[in-house]
């Protein structure tokens, strides 16, 4: 009980300590949780009429956001697998850095349902025996119940994997029996998670854009893009900032998991368009509306071949050795613009033009409304707080700084 | 119905008295602050409500059909109290059950409809929706062009033909009969704003919930907040509904409506008859559609849209009844469902008389 308050404090201590630019990042981020507190608070006195969601586009940001944090959440499982299912050596070390962005990721999603939820004080309705869920009838009940398991099954990883480390009591070998079947279930979870969210959106009758059997691969490759995208990312980072060692077949691993992925996306993409505009039947309306726009409505036309433009180019660059090997310059370019573009692609293509025509015909366009915007960047500020805190305590057990011996982390650190 | 989007960005008023909300309760913990923000803010906010444990015991409440008989009395009593209270006036919340060896059925005459939009209006009146800022409509009627087309000789060679050794008039893009016509949604107008109807060019197919025998919004809802009765009408409870809307995302009529904001309804239009599962006021944030007017009938009464239509182009009646109204229409007009390819199976039938 002593050591675990103790590494609990030692944790904490260490992920507030940091340099300028730290402070100044934690800084920046509080600034948004600041004006979103008060964007938040106005939501959720006056209802969701203050974000720019209507009878005929009932998703708003909210949704769209939550899917992509599905999508990193899910991506997690490709650094804990390489360790565990391959027993590549230089993963194995980093897979509690996999475990912690898809704990803070999924958590992050599930606030972003919350702020969906018109009523979110009565979320307990869906708790079996205090309230009635009805399963297996709704998806969102599955999906409840995958993100939840999902949630608690990475934190049960990291919280057990840093804790090891830190009483300096973590063997490969030793690891205790429940925990093997827990990380490889996590690992089977990750795309589960995904795919019933794909099945969330894809059972719907209105809504014919999503009514196909691509969307789980398409969400699936997007995962795999715009998750290791973000995780190449802080590898980058972390290896500059730290003492903590990332080598380069790690990198290179992630850049090839993301230009595959990104091939896929094209491909599902193009399978897509031309299945619904060879036979030019009224399941393409919605496309027809995305790719060229209706009657003059055309505010998603930009959007939609920008991200065509970005996904197809990023996919092009990394088949170039030196835009991969590139990396303190044109790799994290190309991260940053598949996470921005994956990032844009689920609210301005994914879920708003899905909703025209509406089944009475309606054409419509959504406009995000600056409250709605502030509270999306509520939650992903504080998203992102909690994983800047939780990998910056992480590192310092990673490298051996954080030690509950503290005659034995001098000397590790050292070495 | 409709949430457009000025409609919808509060002034600056309400910001400012927003803030003002926000000094105030900002000294309150964050848990009671979410309890209290979340609760009607009207029943707060106004001297109107009653007490305060009236808020927090509906807060409590289970699902109504899983509640015994004694809940659901306390239940009923705690709305009439607060209803009575925040409008007042008199209301009853009536708990009427379903009657039994019924089946309600509708069936709706396109030939007849004059687009008048009675039944609409009847319809706002009688069930306590939001008034204004914005109106929900549960009915909507679609304005649909006939398939009177100006075909013209001249125009056999517009649009974009396809050029080959066979002619110049292989698939053809544009042109003349490159138009929807007749029954389709596609150049339907759902905003119409006439001051004579009807239109000599257009006909009108007024659409509410169908009250599908298999409801895709029943299978959604991930409460089980709404359901489907013995008498097959598809209904809500407005207390366990939690707002997450996937009920409109399944339902392929377009036929829920969502309380976006605090429903603005008038003491003095409030209807004060009302039904648990039917027309009581509801609140912000949860969803909304039409019962067949469940105060109505569950007493043996029509619906209002029935009873207002002026050409009697609606039936109402009950399906297992060889001589009810509806039944004779499905026994002798040219019948057919909407969006019958959605595989829903309304109770709701259109038909050409």
């Amino acid at each position: 009980m002593k050591t675990a308050l103790s590494f609990a404090m030692d944790f904490g201590a260490y992920a507030i300590k940091g340099g300028t630019k730290y402070y100044a990042w934690l800084l920046f981020l509080a600034f948004f949780i600041l004006v979103g507190s008060y964007t938040a608070y106005i939501q959720f006195t006056q209802g969701l009429i203050v974000t720019g969601a209507t009878d005929q586009i009932t998703l708003e940001s909210f949704f769209a956001s939550f899917v992509f944090t599905a999508h990193v959440a899910a991506a997690a499982v490709l650094v804990v697998a390489p360790g565990y299912l391959y027993h590549r050596k230089d993963m194995k070390e980093l897979a509690v850095i996999g475990e912690i962005v898809a704990m803070v990721f999924v958590a992050t999603g599930i606030t972003f349902v919350l702020f969906h939820m018109g009523r979110p004080d009565r979320t307990w309705h869906i708790i079996p025996g205090l309230g009635y869920m009805n399963f297996p009838n709704s998806m969102l009940a599955y999906d409840t119940i995958v993100l939840n398991v999902y949630l608690i099954l990475n934190s049960i990883g990291v919280v057990y994997i840093l804790y090891k480390k830190y009483i300096g009591k973590f063997e490969a070998k030793q690891l205790a029996i429940w925990f093997r079947p827990i990380v490889f279930l996590a690992i089977a979870w990750g795309p589960l998670i995904h795919i019933v969210t794909a099945f969330v959106l894809a059972s719907n009758a209105r809504v014919g854009t999503w009514a196909t059997a691509v969307l789980p691969f398409a969400f699936l490759s997007m995962a795999g893009a715009s998750g290791p995208a973000l995780i190449v990312l802080i590898f980058l980072l972390l290896r500059k900032c730290t003492k903590l060692e990332i080598n380069d077949s790690v990198i290179n691993l992630m850049t090839t998991i993301i230009a595959w992925s990104l091939g896929i996306i094209i491909l599902v993409f193009a399978a897509e368009i031309f299945t619904l505009l060879y036979p030019g039947t009224e399941h393409a309306d919605s496309l027809r509306y995305i790719m060229f726009g209706h009657n003059g409505l055309n505010h998603y036309v930009l959007w939609f071949w920008g991200v065509i433009l970005a996904l197809v180019g990023s996919f092009a660059a990394l088949l170039f050795s030196k835009v991969r090997h590139s990396y303190d310059r044109w790799l994290p370019l190309v991260c940053v613009v598949v996470f921005v573009a994956i990032l844009m692609e689920k609210p301005m293509v994914l879920v708003f033009p899905a909703f025209s025509p509406t089944p009475l015909g309606e054409y419509t366009e959504y406009h995000v409304t600056m409250i709605e915007f502030f509270n999306v960047l509520f939650v992903w500020a504080i998203g992102f707080l909690s994983l800047t805190l939780i990998l910056k305590g992480a590192i310092g057990i990673l490298t051996g700084e954080v030690r509950h011996d503290k005659s034995s982390a001098a000397s590790q650190s050292g070495a | 119905m409709s949430e457009e989007k000025n409609e919808k960005m509060q002034d600056a008023d309400e910001v400012v008295q927003g803030r003002r909300d926000f000094l105030k309760h900002v000294c309150t913990s964050s848990a009671a602050a979410l309890v209290a923000a979340t609760t009607p803010s009207e029943a707060v906010d106004n001297a109107s409500n009653p007490d305060a444990d009236v808020t927090v015991a509906e807060f409590f409440q289970g699902h109504f059909l899983l509640m015994s008989e004694e809940e659901k009395l306390q239940a009923i009593a705690r709305l009439e109290k607060r209803y009575s209270a925040q409008y007042s006036k008199k209301t009853t919340v009536s708990n009427a059950p379903a009657p039994d060896g019924v089946l309600f059925g509708y069936a709706l005459d396109i030939s007849k409809c004059i687009g008048c939009r009675r039944c609409v209006h009847a319809c706002v009146k009688e069930n306590n929706q939001s008034r204004n800022d914005p109106e929900v409509q549960w009915i909507q009627v679609m304005k649909m062009p006939k398939g009177n087309i100006a075909f013209t000789a001249d125009q056999l060679d517009k649009g974009y033909p396809e050029k080959s050794e066979f002619g110049d008039y292989g698939v053809q893009v544009g042109g003349n009969a490159y138009k929807t016509a007749g029954l389709s949604t596609e150049d339907a107008q759902n905003y119409y704003n006439d001051e004579l109807v009807p239109d000599k060019d257009f006909f009108y197919m007024p659409v509410q919930c169908q009250q599908c025998e298999k409801p895709p919004c029943v299978k959604a809802c991930p409460v089980r907040a709404t359901f489907r009765d013995h008498a097959g009408v598809v209904l809500i409870d407005y207390n366990w509904c939690i707002g997450c809307r996937m009920c409109q995302l399944a339902c392929p009529y377009h036929a829920r409506r969502f309380n976006w904001g605090e429903p603005h309804l008038p003491a003095e239009e409030m209807n004060p008859k009302t039904h648990y599962f039917g027309n009581r006021p509801r609140m912000r944030g949860v969803m909304e559609k039409c019962t067949f007017c469940a105060q109505r009938t569950r007493e043996g009464r029509n619906p209002a849209c029935q009873e207002v239509c002026p050409v009697g182009a609606r039936k109402f009646g009950n399906l297992l009844d060889p001589d009810s109204d509806v039944r004779r229409v499905l026994a002798t007009k040219r019948v057919f469902r909407f969006k019958e390819e959605a595989g829903t199976y309304p109770k709701f039938f259109y038909y050409i008389g």
